[in-house]
């Protein structure tokens, strides 16, 4: 007979406890990424550009430069985080190694895999969220009490990343187009988010594309809860952030099912 | 003993077909596999055996006909019955960059199996796999023939019932085939039902109660592996290297020595009651074949019989 079950952890805990068994060996690296380059940022651009902006221009968005990009440093880390989870990552689970078809030959479902993977994700991103809200609340950027809810708002810009590409890489066949997404798609993102300056300082026909990338939801998000703002705009971006982790995560069982039972 | 639960078949299937976009892998297959049995997969590649075992072990989903595991269906119960399986699939599958140990702790934490158990049982399994020494390296650092009995033991960690092992010993040195083949044995002899597929046939010979060639997606026949060479092959075989290159030709002048007979690449194989008699009478005709065996028949005779194919193809 199968065993009794002393711990009784639903299927898709023991999916993300395999990722946090994973990073338990493997962590060293994602600390310098999450941790010591943001803040690196924070020192260089803040504080150095900070000076630079403060005698020149003064305010940007009526905030201090320090205070205008930590935020964004948060919003960044997050996407980071759930973009380098998702693309190799899960090309490697389901195609090169194939742990995730291992892992389908036990109880656990695609959906299981894929619910552990994205809690993973979520996790993650709440440690850091809860990390960066210190730093935020440190250098006096935590100006509002939806501080509170950095960790969660960490949690949902990651997993409007994750949720989507992870969906795309179980359903690809070769990591061609990787790189693509990094030059064309990322890193873009990364600049024109309005993360190290406002909307206002890019030319009026780029605001337009600006409000239409991701990232700048987050980015806003994000600033709008440390900074404080209307709440209309916030539940845009809210709404933004939201569809695409659902759609993302809707996609995500088609593809990982196919990929994994066909 | 024989309760009602023993005529329940373990593996029942009924006209199970599975298609791939246009292409049909499986074309129709019955079979019923008793509890305790081993039941044993043989075909050329691309048989479909590998698709079949996937519907068996509960991942794969039928495209049509009757599929029930332990009496359930799959669609419905697939992490129930999964718990209760063992699979080691064609190709391993591991996480290369964690050790071995944490390799198959993970497939015990799947199985959601208590802490202390995992543990033993992944010391014992290592121990099996003759990997003990091993067990804190990374897998990726591993050899095929290691990697291949890592897989073995991984399929044992949640002690199931029903042991699905898509071809176990491809890589495996003689020794490790030979230590498989004695668990297999301790595993039947504790009743855990056993689904093999290979392309050795003496394993296939070894190891299974009953098997079933496939080819083409269809099972094309079905027996103990004594009665299948009984129905499917003549009692002894003749094996001729003529040393010529003509065999095709010199087929039609054998014909009439043998029962059947089949011309491969680099020999000729008479199907016959007598090897010997049939020798003599050759060289009563004058033919001087450069060597020659006699032996039984064997399953690979009637593999090749039904299937047209010998195996290294
Ligand atoms: N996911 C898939 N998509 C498309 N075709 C597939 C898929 N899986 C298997 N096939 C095809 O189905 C047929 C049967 O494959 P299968 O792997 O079941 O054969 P097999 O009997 O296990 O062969 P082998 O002895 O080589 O392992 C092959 O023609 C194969 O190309
Ligand atoms: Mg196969």
């Amino acid at each position: 007979m199968s065993e009794p079950a002393l711990l009784g952890w639903s299927r898709w805990r023991r999916a993300w406890w395999f990722h946090a068994m994973y990073y338990a060996q493997t962590w060293r690296g994602s600390v310098v990424s999450s941790v010591l380059l943001p803040l690196g940022y924070l020192g260089a651009l803040g504080v150095g550009v900070g000076h630079l902006v403060a005698k020149h221009t003064g305010l940007v968005d009526g905030q201090t430069y320090l205070h205008f990009i930590a935020p964004s440093l948060l919003a960044t880390t997050a996407f980071q985080l759930g973009e380098g989870e998702s693309l190799w990552p899960v090309l490697a689970a389901v195609k090169w190694t194939r742990s995730y078809h291992a892992a389908v030959t036990t109880p656990l479902e695609p959906r299981d895999v894929l619910v552990g993977k994205l809690a993973w994700v979520a996790t993650r991103a709440i440690a850091i969220g809860v990390f960066y809200t210190l730093i935020i609340a440190a250098v006096g950027a935590a100006r509002s009490w939806w501080v509170l809810t950095l960790p969660l708002l960490s949690a949902l810009v990651s997993l409007a990343f994750a949720a989507p590409l992870v969906a795309y890489a179980a359903h690809v066949d070769s990591d061609l187009s990787f790189p693509l997404i990094y030059r064309f798609g990322f890193v873009p993102m990364f600049l024109f988010s309005a993360t190290f300056y406002p909307v206002s300082a890019y030319p009026g026909w780029l605001r337009p594309v600006v409000q239409f990338v991701p990232l700048y939801h987050g980015v806003a998000l994000i600033r709008a809860a440390c900074l404080g703002g209307s709440l209309a705009p916030a539940l845009a971006h809210l709404a933004v952030l939201a569809v695409l982790a659902g759609g993302g995560f809707a996609w995500g069982q088609v593809t990982l099912r196919r990929r994994l039972i066909d | 003993m024989s309760t009602s639960s023993d005529s329940v078949p373990v593996v029942r299937a009924r006209g199970v077909t599975k298609r791939f976009g246009e292409f049909e892998a499986v074309r129709g297959v019955d079979f019923a596999i008793a509890p305790g049995e081993s039941f044993g997969f043989l075909g050329p590649n691309g048989a479909g055996k590998t698709s079949t075992m996937r519907m068996v072990s509960a991942v794969s989903t039928p495209t049509s006909g009757s599929l029930t595991i332990f009496g359930l269906d799959p669609a419905i119960h697939g992490p129930e019955i999964r718990g209760r399986l063992g699979v080691v699939p064609q190709e391993d599958t591991f996480d290369l960059d964690l050790s071995l140990r944490l390799n198959l702790e993970m497939f015990g934490r799947y199985y959601d199996l208590p802490r202390t158990t995992i543990r033993e049982r992944t010391t014992e399994l290592l121990e099996f796999a003759h990997l003990s020494d091993r067990a804190e390296d990374k897998v990726d650092n591993l050899s095929g023939g290691m990697k291949r009995r890592l897989t073995i033991a991984r399929a044992l960690i949640n002690r199931p019932e029903l042991l699905i092992l898509d071809e176990p010993t491809t890589g495996l040195d003689p020794q490790a085939r030979h230590l498989l083949w004695e668990r297999l044995y301790r595993l039947k002899r504790d009743g855990v039902t056993l689904i093999i597929t290979t392309h050795y046939m003496d394993e296939a010979e070894q190891l299974c109660d009953r098997l079933v060639v496939m080819d083409h997606g269809r099972i094309v026949a079905e027996g103990a592996p004594r009665q299948l060479i009984a129905d499917h092959a003549s009692r002894e075989v003749l094996e001729l290297r003529l040393g010529s290159e003509h065999h095709d030709e010199v087929a039609d002048q054998l014909g009439s020595f043998a029962e059947r007979l089949e011309v491969l690449p680099d020999r000729v194989l008479l199907y016959v009651d007598s090897a010997d008699d049939t020798l003599a009478r050759l060289h009563q005709a004058g033919w001087r074949p450069e060597r020659t065996l006699q032996r039984r028949s064997s399953l690979e005779d009637v593999f090749l019989r039904l299937t047209g194919r010998t195996l290294e193809e």
